[in-house]
């Protein structure tokens, strides 16, 4: 009796893994057919105005250049502080309020730009926009970056130190380099999480139809305009959001495995 | 004569009541082997660790009594107890190295670890620097086994050969004094044994004062030996006499095995 | 150099204080006109930019409260006189709009439950599999597969959700293909490599030797994993079903596309409605005023909501040893 219902138990479990997984090939294919199906090489050559995604694959992938150039070394100073540097009880305060700002609203990070950028200069912009996702990033970077340096042996630093190094030194040159690895692949997979979020957006830097570098209006988003788009009556309009959904996820998980293959192949 | 001069010294670790070390008095002496053995908990490490200040990277040490350093140049003894500035404590660091228990390469080439401590140090110069290598890798016992891999990842040596690479990082700054803290602990019985051979050889040029629970290895290599028990110095005499000759009885029961 | 080194770290983290302070000050700020006028009852009110047309004129059969609010006949609340001092347009009648958040709540707590509920037995049988079951490269590729599943954008959720996932769930059920139901399914999805990563996570701290004591004493998988597992690591599961419930609360695309959208209670689990996050989506370009006001007070119930359930989980639950 005790058998059968293991046997059972246990097969539940493999089936709760298979439903896991079909949801992921469901979503996966379903990409594909739509995706493949309304795709063409002009989606890179013309802008959103003829049809096409160019400016917005480029300027998704400026925001989240732009939030990474913010977000990355303030994430990683950050990180540093309070796993180097800080002492009592203020860096675990800020380890706590980072944690939680990783689980915060995306809608509310964009209400709250909105509020103190794009109202008081006047309008909407991919600064704005670019602001919002670092927002967004910083936590991420700051829980890698604390992680992968907790794992550095503490001899190491000591090692640094007993030759004569200073502790920027041993920071730098030697605790930093330890954890590169991890710190990476940690980077890349909030990179991956970045480009992919369309609420911080939505009334921050909105999106265009026209390709632009131009960041102090407002800047064509790929997630953004897959919004709009399927919202949109025309097929077309629809297709587009197909094409648009399947380039876009194609990306982050080429960057999101890139990422775990690193940690693979390290050395 | 000595090169270092330990004088009442006491330590207490941050947030704690009882000192760790009692009035601790014995001299380091030039180009010697000097083992600190005990059993655990007798704060022989802490001693080790105090001769280099390598505490202060966790503050709220306290410190009381001295302990002096012979400077070189001048032939004073100064009392690196006093060292309050970060760049003095560095100066420290180059003339009293260390090596620890866990061997500890940085995630560099063999190369750039021993040159490490150089280059912080201020040479530049790309020729000086090489020989410089070549000579500590030598002094160190592991040029041979590395001369046509420099630039490789010192992560895919040995443990044996690691310790060796720590040990020829910090022999590179041409320190005055090397301080081992269980050096072999963590090693096989033959990569032991190589650095047992290494020390000795060490000992021309360098003194040293090393941390063992292993009796034996304190016997074969030291001329002088601490024996430490609960936080006091028991008792500190030329090697031979402690093992063969103990002047006190706790030091005779730890060296015959009765406890520790 | 080295103070310069210390210095800039300490002002990142302090960046992180800041921000989390202004997201605060900001909410409460851009809120405040609504707070002010509607008060608490802007939770328990369910009508959304409401006109209120009260057609009595100002007469002496209406009652005057206090200075500043007349009511009528009906003890509804007419604007103050200082409105109706300005109110043009009504010479017969006087207008008031009115701003209610108890439907984008209703609808954010519902979804959020749903979504629960269906990933939770879900996620613990994936994590019990990952931990226990799978053999090591098994267990590797099929945690890896989860999570992408994770990865995958908000918005995408939103579109193979509305397009494929919908109208099956609203052939099995019946009725609209966007409710509260699909939008509560498909939150459930997304929430379900989250729960099962960390419960996976918590599961694996289980000391070896416990489980081999209890193998060794003859008992079967399933009883090792209730027995064990399950109590010893009961602390972080139960954390990360709450974490996983206060990320669930802020998902905004893809409940945008399958909720329906609309400012009314839901009747039964498949009716349409709204949450906090869509409401704010949909409604923060047009609005001004009173309106924007009140979705900055929704924003700020939400971010109150959410920072409560996270701090609970993690505080309570998710205590790491460091």
């Amino acid at each position: 009796m005790r058998l059968i219902v293991n046997k059972i138990f246990l097969s539940l479990s493999v089936f709760s893994a298979l439903i896991g997984l079909a949801f992921l090939a469901w979503i996966l294919v379903t990409l594909f057919i739509k995706g493949l199906g309304s795709f063409h090489f002009g989606l890179f050559l013309n802008d959103l105005i003829d049809g096409g995604l160019r400016n917005l694959i480029v300027g998704q992938f400026i925001l989240a250049g732009l939030a990474s150039i913010i977000g990355i070394p303030l994430g990683m100073a950050a990180g540093i502080y309070i796993q180097e540097y800080g002492r009592g009880r203020y860096p675990s305060i800020i380890r706590d309020l980072s944690d939680i700002m990783m689980s915060a609203p995306s809608i509310v990070i964009g209400a709250f730009v909105y509020a103190v950028i794009v109202v008081p200069t006047g309008g909407t912009s991919g600064y704005a926009g670019a602001i919002a996702l670092a927002i967004m990033m910083i936590p991420v970077v700051i829980n890698t970056t604390d992680n992968m340096l907790s794992l550095v042996p503490k001899e190491l630093r000591e090692a640094g130190i007993a030759l004569g190094a200073s502790k920027y030194r041993v920071i730098l040159d030697i605790v930093i380099k330890a954890a590169k690895v991890g710190i990476m692949t940690g980077i890349l997979l909030a990179f991956a999480r970045i480009i992919g979020e369309t609420a911080p957006l939505l009334f921050t830097s909105e999106t265009s139809n026209y390709f632009s570098l131009d960041l102090s209006e407002s800047f064509p988003s790929l997630t953004v305009s897959i919004y709009d788009l399927a919202n949109e009556p025309e097929e077309s309009s629809r297709d587009l959001a197909w094409a648009a959904s399947f380039i876009l996820t194609v990306l982050v998980l080429i960057i999101n495995l890139t990422g775990r293959f690193f940690t693979r192949h390290k050395d | 004569m000595p090169v270092m001069n330990i004088k009442n010294f006491s330590f207490t670790y941050p947030k704690v009541d009882h000192p760790s070390l009692k009035n601790i008095t014995l001299p380091i002496m030039k180009d010697k082997i000097t083992a600190l053995i005990g059993p655990s908990g007798c704060g022989k490490s802490t001693l080790l660790r105090s001769m280099n200040r390598i505490h202060d990277v966790y503050p709220g040490n306290k410190y009381d009594g001295k302990i002096e350093l012979l400077d070189l140049e001048t032939g004073k003894m100064n009392n690196i107890l006093e060292i309050k500035k970060e760049n003095e404590l560095i100066k420290l660091r180059q003339q009293v190295g260390m090596i620890f228990q866990k061997p500890t390469p940085f995630p560099m080439s063999i190369f750039e670890n021993v040159a490490y401590g150089l280059k912080i140090a201020g040479l530049k110069n790309k020729t000086e620097l090489a020989d410089r290598v070549e000579q500590a890798l030598k002094d160190g016992a592991l040029w041979k086994e590395v001369h046509d891999r420099l630039g490789k990842s010192a992560m895919g040596l040995s443990g044996g050969q690691q310790q060796r690479l720590c040990i020829a990082r910090a022999v590179a700054v041409k320190p005055e004094v090397l301080l081992f803290d269980e050096p072999t602990s963590a090693l096989d019985p033959i990569s032991t044994g190589a650095i047992e051979e290494l020390l000795v050889e060490l000992k021309k040029d360098v003194s040293i004062a090393i941390v063992t629970h292993n009796m034996q290895q304190a016997s074969r290599i030291s001329d002088y030996t601490a024996f430490m028990y609960l936080g006091d110095l028991i008792e500190y005499d030329k090697t031979e006499t402690i093992f063969l000759n103990p002047k006190e009885k706790t030091t005779e029961d730890y060296i015959t095995g009765r406890f520790g | 150099m080295e103070k310069i080194f210390q210095k800039l770290s300490l002002a990142s983290a302090t960046v992180v204080f800041v921000i989390l302070l202004g997201i605060f000050l900001t909410l409460f700020s851009s809120s405040k006109l609504a707070i002010d006028e509607f008060g608490l009852d802007f939770i328990t009110n369910p009508d959304w930019n409401k006109e209120i047309v009260i057609d009595a004129p100002i007469s002496s059969e209406n009652s005057i409260i206090d200075d500043d609010v007349v009511v009528d006949d009906n003890d509804d609340e007419i604007m103050d006189e200082d409105e109706m001092l300005f109110d043009e347009d009504n010479e017969d009648g006087i207008t008031k709009t009115v701003y209610g958040g108890l439907v984008p709540i209703v609808g954010t707590l519902l979804t959020t439950l749903i979504a629960l509920v269906f990933a939770l037995p879900i996620a613990m049988g994936i994590a019990v599999f990952l931990a226990e079951i799978a053999p090591k490269n098994i267990s590797h590729i099929v945690g890896i597969a989860i999570e992408l599943l994770a990865a995958i954008p908000s918005i995408i959720f939103g579109m193979w959700g509305l397009y494929y996932f919908a109208p099956i769930i609203a052939d099995l059920v019946g009725g609209y293909q966007v409710s509260l139901l699909t939008a509560g399914l498909v939150l459930g999805v997304m929430i379900l490599p989250f729960m099962a990563a960390i419960t996976r996570d918590s599961m694996n701290t289980t000391p070896g030797v416990l489980k081999e004591s209890a193998y060794a004493l003859g008992a079967t998988k399933f009883e090792v994993i209730k027995d064990i597992i399950f109590p010893f690591s009961k602390t972080g599961i139960i954390g990360s079903i709450i974490l996983a419930l206060g990320r669930a609360l802020g998902e905004t695309m893809a409940v945008a596309f399958l909720i329906g959208s609309i400012f009314v209670l839901p009747t039964a689990i498949n009716s349409p409605t709204i949450s906090i996050p869509v409401a704010m989506a949909n409604n923060f370009g047009e609005a001004n005023g009173l309106g924007e006001s009140a979705l900055f007070y929704l924003a700020l119930i939400l971010f109150i909501i959410s920072f409560g359930i996270i701090s609970i989980a993690k505080f309570y639950f998710l205590k790491k040893a460091k």
